[in-house]
């Protein structure tokens, strides 16, 4: 018992530990997250190549370090990147679910940090629901917004927002469901989604930095912005010419 | 030819920075982070879904909890910690998506049914 309040106090964990939530649920979250996983691995064959598989396995690496750096959002309660949004945003939603795969595999794996029969609701919660929320609101908003490569940073800042406190939402699904403790599920839901709301906002900070400054430096790279390379490609051959 | 070799260097050179960036913020800044629990932790300790919680299957492997065992130094032992994460995450990751990428380019040829071995060997 020493050791464990030893251990606790060197660093906090923050990902889903075991105990939650109950094994059935657990199971249904490994489901869930292999089938994805699966789903994302036969996606990401169209989004990656020789060039992209270095920058997605630098990606990964990126939201780890990234996941390391804890901001405060509110007295005694901090918040961390999930990155589902920004690794979406730069290497593609199938690939970027997967890079967040890797960092809560890593973490689960090495670092003691988020349960190990609690991965797959981790990794739906955080690798899955982020990627498809959060792409999905970059999609919707770049269809809105001009169409030149900065736009994409707005519609990542709105997309990682909303996406934190919808993880949040997708959490308390599973509490719901497979919860160990009898508590009201109104209180839980409150209180998930408010903090979360917080956490949406450095989040979105964050992948806006992020994705704008490589936008900046190189735009060619950031999958989000496939759709207006053409254009430019050839303005850059004319004025090369 | 020249233009593809420049490109070639020039990504090279952005993933190095890249890189380099993810280091100095795993290994340095990590030590500068908000030690508070996080928003999940805090709820769970606040509303009290909490007690049942288990002792980490891994608790007492080398890097857990983001500190290195045998490193005394609290800064010294998360930074290292954080910089071994980040080489493990690199690995791991650039080696899925290698195998990925490498797939698909297989299953786009004309004689991908051998799978990807059989094609290595000649």
């Amino acid at each position: 018992m020493v050791t464990r309040l030893a251990k606790r106090t060197v660093e906090v964990p923050v990902h889903v530990p075991d105990g939650f939530i109950d094994a059935p649920l657990s199971v249904v979250g490994g489901v869930i997250a292999t089938v994805g996983v699966g789903v994302c691995l036969r996606g990401a064959r169209r989004e990656l190549d020789e060039k992209t598989a270095p920058l997605a396995g630098l990606v990964a690496a990126f939201v780890f370090a990234l996941q390391m750096l804890n901001f405060p959002v509110a007295l005694g309660t901090s918040g961390h990147l999930l990155g589902g949004t920004l690794a979406a945003v730069l290497v593609g939603p199938y690939t970027g679910a997967l890079c967040v795969t890797v960092v809560l595999t890593v973490q689960a794996l090495f670092f003691a940090d988020g349960g190990t029969t609690a991965l797959g609701i981790n990794i739906t919660t955080m690798a899955i629901v982020t990627t498809v929320v959060g792409y999905g609101i970059v999609v919707l908003l770049r269809a809105l917004l001009p169409s030149r490569p900065a736009s994409v940073v707005p519609a990542a800042f709105v997309g990682a927002l909303i996406s934190v406190p919808v993880s949040a939402l997708a959490f308390v699904g599973f509490y719901a469901l497979g919860g160990t403790t009898g508590l009201s599920l109104g209180g839980v839901l409150v209180a998930m989604v408010g903090v979360h709301v917080l956490v949406g906002i450095g989040e979105a900070v964050i992948t806006a930095l992020t994705v704008g400054s490589v936008v900046t430096v190189r735009p060619d790279l950031v999958y989000a912005t496939r759709s207006y390379e053409q254009p430019l490609e050839i303005r850059h051959t004319e004025q090369a010419a | 030819m020249t233009d593809r070799a420049s490109s070639g260097k020039r990504n090279r050179v952005f993933l190095l920075a890249c890189l380099a960036i993810a280091l100095l913020l795993a290994g340095v800044v990590s030590s500068y982070a908000s030690s508070e629990p996080d928003g999940l932790n805090k709820v769970a300790a606040d509303k009290g879904f909490d007690v049942n919680v288990q002792d980490h299957d891994l608790d007492g492997s080398p890097l857990a909890g983001y500190a290195t065992s045998g490193v005394d130094n609290p800064r010294l032992s998360k930074g290292l910690s954080g910089v071994l994460g980040v080489f493990i995450t690199l690995l791991l990751g650039a080696g899925l998506f290698a195998i990925a990428s490498r797939r698909s380019r297989d299953s786009g040829g004309p004689g991908a049914k051998g799978g990807p071995d059989p094609a290595r060997r000649t």
